[in-house]
Order: structure tokens, then C-alpha cells, then sequence
């Protein structure tokens, strides 16, 4: 079952387990967050669940957004995305319904999607990990840069310009980061909280996405594999 | 709730709350639950407590110690459950915080007055507590 929710992340703290492994923790808020349109493959062609979160003051939001909102009896809110659901699995979502971590129960791993924090103008070396010139055998002021780009380009016939695309300094950060197969650590549904192993991009209370793994990593897969059939 | 404060919250029961206090400067012995196999044992780890940092689940210490003439430094995180408990053995007169400087002593210098003065005081806090 495809679900997507969307939180803030809180920070970082460590967690111990009961054998004593000390576990880097994420802190996320998740939801609550409102069925904002339920899309119908009749009517829309596809099946998808849009949702809100956050609430936004409704001076600052635009009317479009204040009215659609509305018709989910919600506050305008300030995010909405909208997930696909499979046709058949689309009557369970009802327009208005709040979702919240609770529909995260159960779940072992999760993708979390965030805006990584941004990192300004950036040479190759950080940037895209190249490994820079040597430190002496004559180099000259050069030690951190890319070196050669290379000549003509095969995209652009035999051009006097570099390939497009090609990796060089620049601006580096603040894009759309997915962390995929997250372990769940635990859920706090009181508080709403979902604590996860590791990092997730962007800062502190910045907007993040948290979905069911579209694929897990291969260990994790098979770390899955096994706890349900010993289940079962 | 800030973010601080939802952080506190979520680590609020891993937090020892059974500690005896412990100062820079004590000794202390160490027991560490060792798992081997299926097996557990106790390894008791004595030195002097010779800095202490982090707040609350992230509060470390390092005790010092020498083993056949080597100076050897463990870092334990206060509430680990791999630590089954602490005990003091001496408490150790410390001026400052963080006694680095015990690192470049050898011999008698390495050793701590036993502690005296503010002892009163500590008392005190103990029993208001």
C-alpha cells in the first residue's frame, strides 16, 4: 500500500536498545495531515490522494488554496502533495479524513524525502567528490581543481563547447534529497512522532516527506523477508 | 513544546535515574555487562574519573586508568544499558573540570588528594535533593 505523509524534522538524539547498541536517532514530526482532494480514475483520469499539512494563517494564503482547503473542512494549509494509490484502494481515503503517524504502524523501513540544506557555491572536490590535483610534483595553485573538461562534444557534434551536464563547481545543496529504506525505530503516537535510524536531509524544522519504500536496499529486503516469514 | 523539549520527551525513560554522583576527580569503578556467546558477565573497569560532558542522554565520562605502565582512557556513556552500575571508591580533591593534565604525570604526582573542603556543602545539596 502506497501512503505518503508529510512532517517536520525535529533533530537528532541517540537511542539505546535493549542489548545495549547505541542507535543515531531522527526525530520527526509526522502529520497531522488532512485529505485534501481524493483523485478517481473516473473523474481524474488516475487514482492519487492529495494531503495538506501544516496550517497556514489564512491572511497568507492565496484564495485558491483557502477555498480548495475548505472543501475538506480543513484550515488552509501551507504543503500538499499528492501520492497514487492503486484504483481499488482509493475508496478507503475519504475527503477531509486526518491522517496521522498511526497510519505508519507496523512499518519497518521508510523513504524519507527532504530539501537538503544548501551549501552555496561549491568546488568539484566537495561537490561531486572529485579527487583534485596533487599537493606538489610541480601543481601550482591548482591542488583542489577538476583539471581537464574535455574537448567536443558528443551531444553537440563536434562543437567547441563541453558536454552538457558535465560535472564542474557550482551551486551545491538545497535540492530534493530521498533517504531510502530508513529503519523505524520506534512511534510515539501520542506526540506524533516517528523516530528513525540515522540522518534525513535538510535542516531542523524543515519540511519532510515520509512514504512506504518504494524498493528497499537489498540487506533490507532480505532483513524483511525473514522477520515476515518467521512471522507467518 | 520546543524541539528541545519534544527531544527530552522521546529519550525521557532510557535516562538512568539511579546515579550515584560522581565528580571529576573520583575514583570509580566501572561494571560493564560483556556478552559472550549467550553468556553475560560483569567487567569491573577502576580508574579516575577524569572529564565529564554531554546533557542527559548524551552525558559521557572518560575514566583513566594504567595497565602495566600504559595510561589507558575509556569514554563510557553514562546511561548505556551495557553499564550495569558505578560505584566510587575515593573521592579525589579536583580543581578544574577536566584533569587532561594528569595525562603528563607520572609517578606519585599522578595521584589526588583526597577530597575535604566543599564536602559539607555537597552534603547538603545531597540531602535537599
Amino acid at each position: 500500500m502506497a501512503l505518503s505523509m508529510l512532517g517536520t524534522k525535529i533533530g537528532m538524539t541517540r537511542m539505546f536498545t535493549e542489548s545495549g547498541a547505541n542507535v543515531p536517532v531522527t526525530v520527526i514530526q509526522v502529520g497531522p495531515c488532512v485529505v485534501t482532494q481524493v483523485k478517481t480514475p473516473e473523474r481524474d483520469g488516475y487514482a492519487a490522494v492529495q494531503i495538506g499539512y501544516h496550517d497556514a494563517k489564512p491572511r497568507r494564503s492565496p484564495m485558491p488554496i483557502i477555498g480548495h482547503d475548505a472543501k475538506a473542512g480543513a484550515a488552509p494549509k501551507r504543503f500538499h502533495r499528492e501520492f497514487r494509490v492503486e484504483p481499488d484502494e482509493v475508496e478507503t481515503y475519504t475527503l477531509g479524513q486526518e491522517l496521522t503517524v498511526e497510519q505508519l504502524e507496523g512499518l519497518a523501513f521508510v523513504d524519507v524525502i527532504g530539501t537538503s540544506k544548501g551549501k552555496g557555491f561549491q568546488g568539484v572536490m566537495k561537490r561531486h567528490n572529485f579527487a583534485g590535483l596533487e599537493a606538489s610534483h610541480g601543481v601550482e595553485r591548482k591542488h583542489r581543481s577538476a583539471g581537464s573538461i574535455g574537448g567536443h562534444a558528443t551531444n553537440l557534434g563536434t562543437g567547441p563547447k563541453p558536454k552538457k551536464g558535465k560535472r564542474m563547481a557550482g551551486h551545491m545543496g538545497a535540492e530534493r534529497v530521498t533517504v531510502r529504506s530508513l529503519d523505524v525505530i520506534s512511534i510515539d503516537k501520542e506526540q506524533g512522532l516517528l523516530m528513525v535510524k540515522g540522518p534525513v536531509p535538510g535542516a531542523n524544522k524543515g519540511m519532510v516527506e515520509i512514504r512506504t519504500p518504494s524498493r528497499l536496499y537489498a540487506p533490507k529486503a532480505r532483513r524483511q523477508r525473514e522477520t515476515t516469514k518467521n512471522a507467518g | 513544546m520546543n524541539a528541545q523539549q519534544i527531544i527530552e520527551s522521546v529519550v525521557q525513560d532510557q535516562i538512568k535515574t539511579d546515579l550515584p554522583r560522581m565528580d571529576v576527580g573520583d575514583t570509580i569503578n566501572v561494571h560493564t555487562r560483556i556478552i559472550e556467546g549467550d553468556k553475560e558477565r560483569i567487567q569491573v573497569y577502576q580508574g579516575v574519573l577524569i572529564s565529564r560532558r554531554g546533557r542527559g542522554i548524551n552525558e559521557m565520562i572518560t575514566v583513566r586508568r594504567i595497565v602495566d605502565g600504559q595510561g589507558v582512557e575509556r569514554v563510557f556513556p553514562l546511561n548505556s544499558p551495557r553499564i550495569a552500575k558505578f560505584e566510587i571508591v575515593r573521592n579525589g580533591d579536583a580543581r578544574r573540570a577536566k584533569l587532561y593534565f594528569l595525562r603528563d604525570r607520572v609517578g606519585k604526582s599522578r595521584r589526588l588528594r583526597d577530597r575535604r573542603r566543599g564536602l559539607k556543602h555537597l552534603e547538603g545539596a545531597r540531602a535537599k535533593r
